[in-house]
């Protein structure tokens, strides 16, 4: 009891119930507290869970600020969970870490009414608590921000899912409508898609339509090249349509060599050609006039 | 001859079907270029068909191997398609650099076979000849 490294302990303990009014008072009262967002009861229920994790971890390891131990893995994981909730909440990274730091204060009250006298031990008490708040309070940052950056790549991969349709057009005929600038991950997927596609669907024509490509540079030439290779080698033609004007300028002042290649300006167009090779004929119906 | 650990090249008529099941390694690649080249010539065929539908591993070697296969089948009057390639081979190759110039390609071997001399294009009395070879490889 008389170790400065268990007044937190003792604190934790003893005066759980009354830490966990004034904590919450204060983060009620705290300017610019987000009540939109989170409500009082919820915010309490989480307040208790973080105290009562932390009081097991501090008595199991009361010395160390060192919070990557494993007797804190309950104490993380209830942080990870909560900077993830509040961060698909809307929370900003300075609220979410605000719930851990907001406890400093009531501790501090707490620690400096146990020990009143020994200065000594006040201050090493006192610094024991603000080691340990901040360490958390800068997992909690972390947590935040991982879970944000796990959201932005699961959108960038569905980004890349979406925007590369294989679509069958005809039997023995798919498309696939480029659109967006090609760099290399994405061509990755397009290359991949397409060419399942191909087996899926036992085509023997791929139009490749790049209408949505707003530049086409030496870079995306290679890729539909290669794509173009690749469908060759298994057996299917790709048809490359869509070309605007200022990209068949392009195409030629960056000295390209499109010629193995069949390409037209226009998706109808290509249908067309995708048609005919697959031994069919388009024809207008003859309707009566008058 | 050892079987073991060489392809088996079936003849079909005037073609030849060549369909590779395993990963091949170099030295039966090599064995099986001998075979064909040997067999072509043997047969008189005017078609080969590669089916390699069961490859999944694919390197450089075996790409070339599969061009000069195409080359040597040429050069003795035959013609050459690659069928079933799947996509991650094709892509391997064509990041290789080797993109098979002069080999015809299909997706199945039923297409394949259409894009071959059909057997009415020979001339001679081998087309008899043929008939009965194929019967007793099968």
């Amino acid at each position: 009891m008389d170790e400065p490294t268990s007044v937190i302990e003792t604190i934790l303990r003893d005066q759980r119930a009354a830490l966990l009014d004034a904590w919450v008072a204060a983060q009620l009262s705290a300017p610019g507290v987000r009540t939109d967002l989170i409500s009082e009861r919820e915010l309490r229920v989480d307040s208790d869970r973080f105290l009562t994790a932390l009081s097991d971890a501090v008595t199991a390891d009361s010395a160390s600020a060192d919070v990557s131990g494993p007797d804190w893995a309950t104490v993380r994981g209830l942080l990870t969970d909560l900077s993830r909730s509040r961060a698909t909440q809307g929370f900003s990274p300075t609220e979410t870490a605000t719930f851990v730091f907001s406890f400093k204060q009531p501790l501090f009250g707490a620690v400096q009414a146990q020990a009143p006298d020994d200065s000594a031990a006040l201050t090493a008490a006192l610094w024991q608590a603000t080691e340990l708040i901040d360490a958390l309070g800068l997992f909690t940052s972390e947590a935040y921000l991982r879970s944000r950056e796990e959201v932005i790549r699961r959108q960038q991969d569905e980004l890349i899912e979406l925007s590369t349709p294989v679509v069958k057009l005809w039997d023995g005929v798919v498309a696939l409508p480029l659109i967006g600038t090609l760099d290399s991950a994405r061509t990755q997927v397009v290359m991949e898609s397409l060419l399942e596609r191909i087996v899926e669907t036992d085509s023997t024509i791929a139009i490749i339509d790049i209408t949505g490509v707003p530049t086409v540079d030496t870079l995306v030439a290679q890729h539909l090249l290669k794509t173009v290779a690749a469908a060759r080698l298994m057996g299917a033609d790709c048809i490359v349509s869509g070309i605007r004007p200022q990209i068949a300028q392009t195409i030629v002042h960056l000295g390209l060599d499109l010629s193995e290649v069949i390409t037209k300006s226009s998706l109808a167009d290509a249908v067309v050609v995708a048609l005919e090779r697959t031994g069919f004929e388009i024809t207008r119906r003859r309707t009566k006039l008058g | 001859m050892d079987t073991g650990n060489r392809i088996p090249v079936l003849k079909l008529g005037h073609l030849l079907l060549v369909s590779i099941q395993v990963d091949m390694h170099d030295r039966m690649a090599l064995a099986l270029q001998e075979d064909l080249a040997e067999r072509i010539v043997q047969t008189g065929a005017r078609g080969v068909l590669i089916d390699i539908s069961g490859l999944e591993l694919v390197d450089s070697f075996i790409g070339r191997m599969l061009a000069d296969i195409a080359g040597i089948a040429r050069v003795l009057d035959a013609e050459t398609v690659v069928v079933g390639m799947r996509p991650a081979v094709a892509i391997t190759l064509v990041e290789l650099g080797l993109s098979l110039p002069g080999v015809q390609t299909a997706l199945t071997v039923e297409r394949g076979m259409a894009m071959l001399p059909a057997p009415t294009d020979r001339l001679g009395p081998e087309a008899d000849e043929e008939a009965e070879d194929a019967v007793g490889d099968g």
